[in-house]
């Protein structure tokens, strides 16, 4: 039983992660059809950023406090995460708006394969780790056979922040000109440019807010593991991918709930089944999803339009 | 871009606004360099992170970055405009016929050299010193040729975007490998199991996936390649794990001759040559340059099928083919099938080549870059992927040969490690500059009373 709650407690940490790199995926899917697949990437980059801005910090200017270290270093890497994205969509995805319907993809594995060399031979091909930030762990009970049940600072944080950021993109979603923009796009782009909405626009920031999302699990998959490295993009990428479809694609509350389910099955397979083929269980759920049920649990089925 | 079009009203070259153009890229540049670049994490002796200050290098590439900006802006947007207007028209008959027969005068060439490299390169460079460019230049590039005419069936005919191509080669890998050590069967015998255990397994894995389109498709084939490639560093008993299987036997001549120094009907005992490895090089050259003739062959012949124009049919509109009568899924599946089985025969012959697999020569990457080589080349179009083949796989390899950079760049400059930073770069570039590849211009494969042009650039993608 304290097994169980410990991984269930591990696997709503790691799966809060992938819920918000699954955001950058289905925000994206659902504006213009294209799955981001160097998203993942720029969650590793954005790990770099908030790597780098924490040594600045810490052993540059002598910031003590952890706290608004972090705070910072997030702010910093949801920036220039954001900024690099935009370039990125600038020169690779917008000049192939219109053309054949693979294009944008395989410009995008391109891209992939540039961050990820790009931070390699930049950055080294190393781990990169760094002291704990926080070494605080709360024992919540401890069970008949002495085994505790352990909720470290450093999850709060990851669920705190991560329920901090969904409510706050919520509300630009439901709520700001921004967010009617894009569900406008996202509903007909076409008859939204007539309306005087500014479609190039809406698009970039689509990526941009994707990105951001994806900064912030960033810094906290740095905070959380202590340790990145250049190759870190493609699992995870693909995990969060999974989620999107597993929530169904365009969603975004089922991007997040794909996240947390992820998180869950991948941790408990982990503990129950096989450590060794814990990956192997997320792509299958992938396969499995796609094939059986490819609109996901609250996506829309897909109609095919001549 | 804003400059590119005002400068296409005549109104010359807007200076003020490219230097704008330039001003902002460069201080985006930096913002990103700046710390990617400018400050390096590195280990000191105690094991801790410190920041390295590179600031410099960073300016620098910010300021080449802001500088080419300019450069696109202010005369090669206006120079591309310009030009654009006056090639608007379609490309006549003659042209394609004239375009026709560069490309079989081409294709004739580069058979007839592909034959007579070997002799040439031992002729210039001597038996011993053969090896290197047969071996890393001409069997490596032929390799790629025949994954991406293999995988060009699937692509560039039939229109599915397969990222986890690389697991079919896998399969062949490791069934040579281990069939060859644990039942001594020969190649000659295990180059059609490893094909056809490569196509049973696209069938499997391609019968019930080929429902899904496009992004999904690609998606769904990749987490396929992944999947094959963990269970084979997992399943230890079957595969060897992460470890791999070594000394696997390598290629004989049919049987009548082996090519290892100490059997008793050697090759070179049986010639009386100088012991040296340069002539099993030449026999693998020769084999995979026949396998890669044998593909291509193949394609060129299926194409004229019913089922090859089913698959171009089937790539250019999938609901027009649906309505027509057409099987689509046996039509996907033949085409995944066919393109698996010649990834088979390419694997088996890269177990036979390296003499040991693991499954690190299967990753991701790798099927990544043979989808480059199939898109950059022009899907569909065999001499693209073979030109866009050696341009890649040549081309990186050519890095390695730069040892001079390192007196530019200083001592620790391995030019190696840019290889795949500059391959993502160019599949990037060209799918921006030209999404149809290199040879972008088809023969049509069908026609009614006479040939009429068709250009990449006019036919509609389908949901492929």
């Amino acid at each position: 039983m304290e097994v169980f709650v410990q991984q269930v407690i591990n696997g709503i940490t790691i799966g809060s992660l992938y819920g918000l790199i699954a955001i950058g995926y289905t925000m994206v899917f659902g504006i213009i059809g294209m799955v981001n697949f160097a998203h993942g990437d720029v969650f590793m980059v954005s790990a770099f950023f908030a790597l780098i801005f924490l040594l600045v910090l810490t052993s540059w200017l002598g910031i003590a406090s952890m706290t608004l270290a972090l705070i910072l270093v997030m702010v910093v890497a949801m920036v220039l995460t954001g900024l690099l994205v935009w370039a990125i969509e600038r020169v690779a995805y917008a000049p192939l708006r219109g053309s054949f319907r693979l294009a944008p993809l395989i410009s995008a594995i391109g891209m992939s394969i540039v961050l990820s060399n790009f931070i390699q031979v930049a950055q080294g091909p190393r781990n990169k780790p760094i002291p704990p930030v926080t070494r605080d762990v709360y024992t919540l009970w401890e069970g008949a056979n002495g085994y505790p049940v352990n909720l470290s600072l450093k999850q709060i944080i990851i669920w705190v922040v991560t329920a901090l950021l969904l409510a706050a993109f919520w509300y630009v979603v439901q709520k700001t000109a921004l967010g009617r923009a894009q569900r406008a796009c996202e509903q007909d782009r076409k008859m939204a440019s007539l309306l005087g909405v500014n479609v190039d626009r809406t698009i970039s920031l689509t990526f941009v807010i994707g990105a951001a999302l994806a900064a912030v699990a960033g810094t906290l998959f740095l905070m959380y593991y202590g340790v990145v490295v250049f190759s870190d993009g493609f699992t995870p990428g693909v995990k969060a991918f999974t989620a999107a479809v597993l929530g169904g694609i365009g969603s975004l509350p089922g991007a997040v709930l794909g996240g947390l389910l992820i998180g869950l099955i991948e941790t408990l397979w982990g503990q129950y089944v096989s450590a060794d083929y814990q990956n192997v269980a997320a792509f299958s759920i992938l396969v499995i999803v796609l094939i059986f049920m490819p609109q996901g649990l609250l996506g829309r089925p897909e109609v095919e339009k001549v | 871009m804003n400059s590119a079009v005002k400068s296409k009203d005549g109104a010359g070259i807007d200076f003020g606004r490219a230097l704008k153009d330039g001003v902002l890229i460069g201080i985006v540049a930096f913002a990103l360099l700046g710390p990617l670049v400018g400050l390096k994490t590195d280990q000191n002796m105690a094991n801790e992170l410190i920041l390295q200050n590179r600031l410099g290098l960073a300016a620098i590439l910010s300021v080449i970055i802001g500088v080419g900006r300019f450069l696109l802006s202010a005369f090669i947007y206006p120079w591309i405009a310009a030009r654009g207007r006056r090639s608007k028209s379609a490309v006549t008959l003659a042209e394609l016929e004239a375009r026709a027969r560069v490309t079989r005068g081409l294709s004739v060439t580069g058979l007839v050299f592909l034959f007579v490299y070997p002799i040439l390169i031992i002729s210039l460079f001597g038996v011993q010193g053969s090896i290197k460019w047969v071996d890393n230049y001409g069997v490596q590039i032929l390799i790629y040729v025949m994954l991406g005419w293999g995988l060009n069936i699937v692509i560039g005919l039939a229109g599915l975007l397969d990222l986890g191509y690389v697991a079919f080669y896998a399969v062949g890998a490791y069934s040579y490998a281990l069939l060859a050590i644990n039942f001594h069967l020969s190649f000659w015998v295990l180059l059609p199991v490893a094909g056809i255990l490569a196509a049973f397994w696209g069938i499997i894995l391609g019968f019930p996936v080929l429902r899904l389109r496009g992004d999904y498709l690609a998606i769904v084939t990749l987490a396929f390649g992944e999947i094959i490639r963990l269970v084979l560093i997992n399943w230890k008993d079957f595969s060897g794990g992460s470890a791999g299987i070594s000394s696997i036997p390598k290629v004989t001549l049919f049987g009548i001759y082996s090519f290892d120094m100490g059997a008793s009907n050697s090759f070179i005992k049986a010639f009386h040559l100088s012991p040296s490895s340069a002539y099993y090089k030449v026999f693998l050259y020769y084999l995979i340059l026949l396998l890669a003739l044998l593909t291509a062959f193949i394609t060129i012949r299926l194409r004229r099928l019913p089922i090859g124009r089913a698959w171009e049919a089937l790539r250019e509109d999938e609901v027009a083919c649906r309505s027509l009568g057409i099987n689509t899924t046996n039509t996907k599946l033949t085409a995944f099938a066919i393109g698996a089985m010649f990834g088979g025969f390419a694997g088996s012959f890269f177990a036979a080549r390296q003499g040991f697999v693991s499954p690190e020569s299967f990753i991701f990457m790798e099927s990544a870059v043979i989808v480059a080589i199939v898109v950059l080349g022009g899907m569909g179009s065999m001499i693209g992927v073979a030109l866009a083949a050696v341009a890649m796989i040549g081309g990186t390899e050519l890095l390695r040969e730069l040892d001079f950079l390192k007196l530019v760049f200083g001592k620790d400059f391995n030019p190696d490690q840019y290889r795949m930073l500059l391959f993502g770069l160019a599949m990037v570039i060209i799918m921006v500059w030209k999404p149809r590849g290199f040879v972008s211009a088809r023969q049509p494969t069908a026609f009614l009373f006479k040939r009429k042009t068709v250009s990449g650039d006019l036919v509609k993608e389908g949901h492929g």
